[in-house]
């Protein structure tokens, strides 16, 4: 049993929990907790396959960004949780059928069978002077530039998607016009009266 | 060492998981979209798994788009979660029937 096999039955184990409690946990924040933590044992397995680029990405993106947002959602959401949870007990042996069924149908391709450690063989380990950025980026922006730049439109889009379906106008409330603002003139906010001038008023009076 | 077949299994352990998060939490959208991010991590442990094991770095390439779709997907889902729950005060699936005719 070599240092390798322990590193990876340890996260699998833990990987493997962490996604049974974000399946049957009661409260949706333990839930978004239990999958942070099922991307980071992910992420670790990921880099026992030397990927460590998408690793550190996984806790980046997801982990910073994706989750922090999820939990920002169900925190802000005002739920009632009891009318969610109903049919969970009557749908546990059906859910419990089709994933077993799935995964032998999917162990039955994937086993040990066909890519077992007799049919591919396990690759040696790159050495420490190599670089799984460099070779990630020498393939990204020469082979797949153009799916590279669809890949920020569709980020684009997305943020303008989630902008335009979230923003809205309440009645009532006070909003500067910027476009009003920087249009205005002099003559707009200064007028100037014509008028004699006056006496002063107070020490003319008493003397 | 670790096969290629291990990898692979863990993959197919998470996506039967998820397939069941979907079937036993169907009345909480918030739970139905984390099965999803769920499901897309098992399909990139795979993808890495063979990128790996057959020496080819398209498929981490794969991965990094997967990685950026699913980040949108989950921020207009949100977003769509966000106007539901302001429109109709609930998340349940089952009261989400206005479509019927």
């Amino acid at each position: 049993m070599d240092i390798e096999r322990i590193i990876f039955w340890v996260f699998a184990v833990i990987l493997v929990f962490a996604a049974g409690r974000v399946i049957t946990v009661r409260n949706p924040v333990h839930a978004a907790m239990h999958l942070v933590l099922a991307f980071f044992t992910c992420a670790g397995l990921w880099l026992l396959l030397e990927a460590e680029f998408l690793a550190i990405t996984l806790v980046l993106v997801y982990v910073g960004a994706v989750m922090v947002l999820f939990l920002f959602v169900v925190m802000m959401l005002d739920i009632n949780m009891s009318p969610l949870r109903e049919g969970f007990v009557r749908y546990l042996p059906l859910g419990v059928i089709i994933a077993l069924v799935v995964f032998s149908e999917m162990f039955a391709v994937v086993g040990v069978k066909y890519f077992g450690s007799d049919v591919i063989a396990i690759p040696e380990r790159h050495g420490a002077d190599y670089s799984n950025v460099r070779e990630l980026g020498s393939v990204l922006y020469t082979d797949y530039v153009y799916p590279f730049e669809i890949a920020s439109v569709i980020l684009l889009v997305a943020i303008i998607a989630a902008i335009a379906l979230t923003m809205r106008k309440r009645p009532g409330t006070k909003s500067q016009n910027v476009a009003q603002q920087v249009a205005v003139k002099s003559t707009d906010r200064v007028r100037v009266v014509k008028m004699m001038s006056e006496e002063k008023q107070g020490s003319s009076v008493r003397d | 060492m670790i096969a290629l077949s291990d990898y692979l299994t863990l993959g197919a352990v998470l996506f039967a998981l998820s397939v069941a998060g979907i079937f036993l939490n169907r009345k909480n959208v918030i739970i139905l979209l984390m099965a999803i991010e769920l499901m897309l991590l098992a399909v990139n442990m795979n993808f890495i798994a063979f990128s790996y094991f057959l020496g080819d770095t398209a498929g981490q390439v794969f991965v990094f788009f997967i990685l950026t779709v699913a980040a949108a997907e989950a921020a207009i889902g949100l977003a769509i979660l966000v106007v539901l729950f302001r429109n109709r005060r609930t998340i349940n699936v089952q009261d989400l029937d206005r479509l019927k005719g």
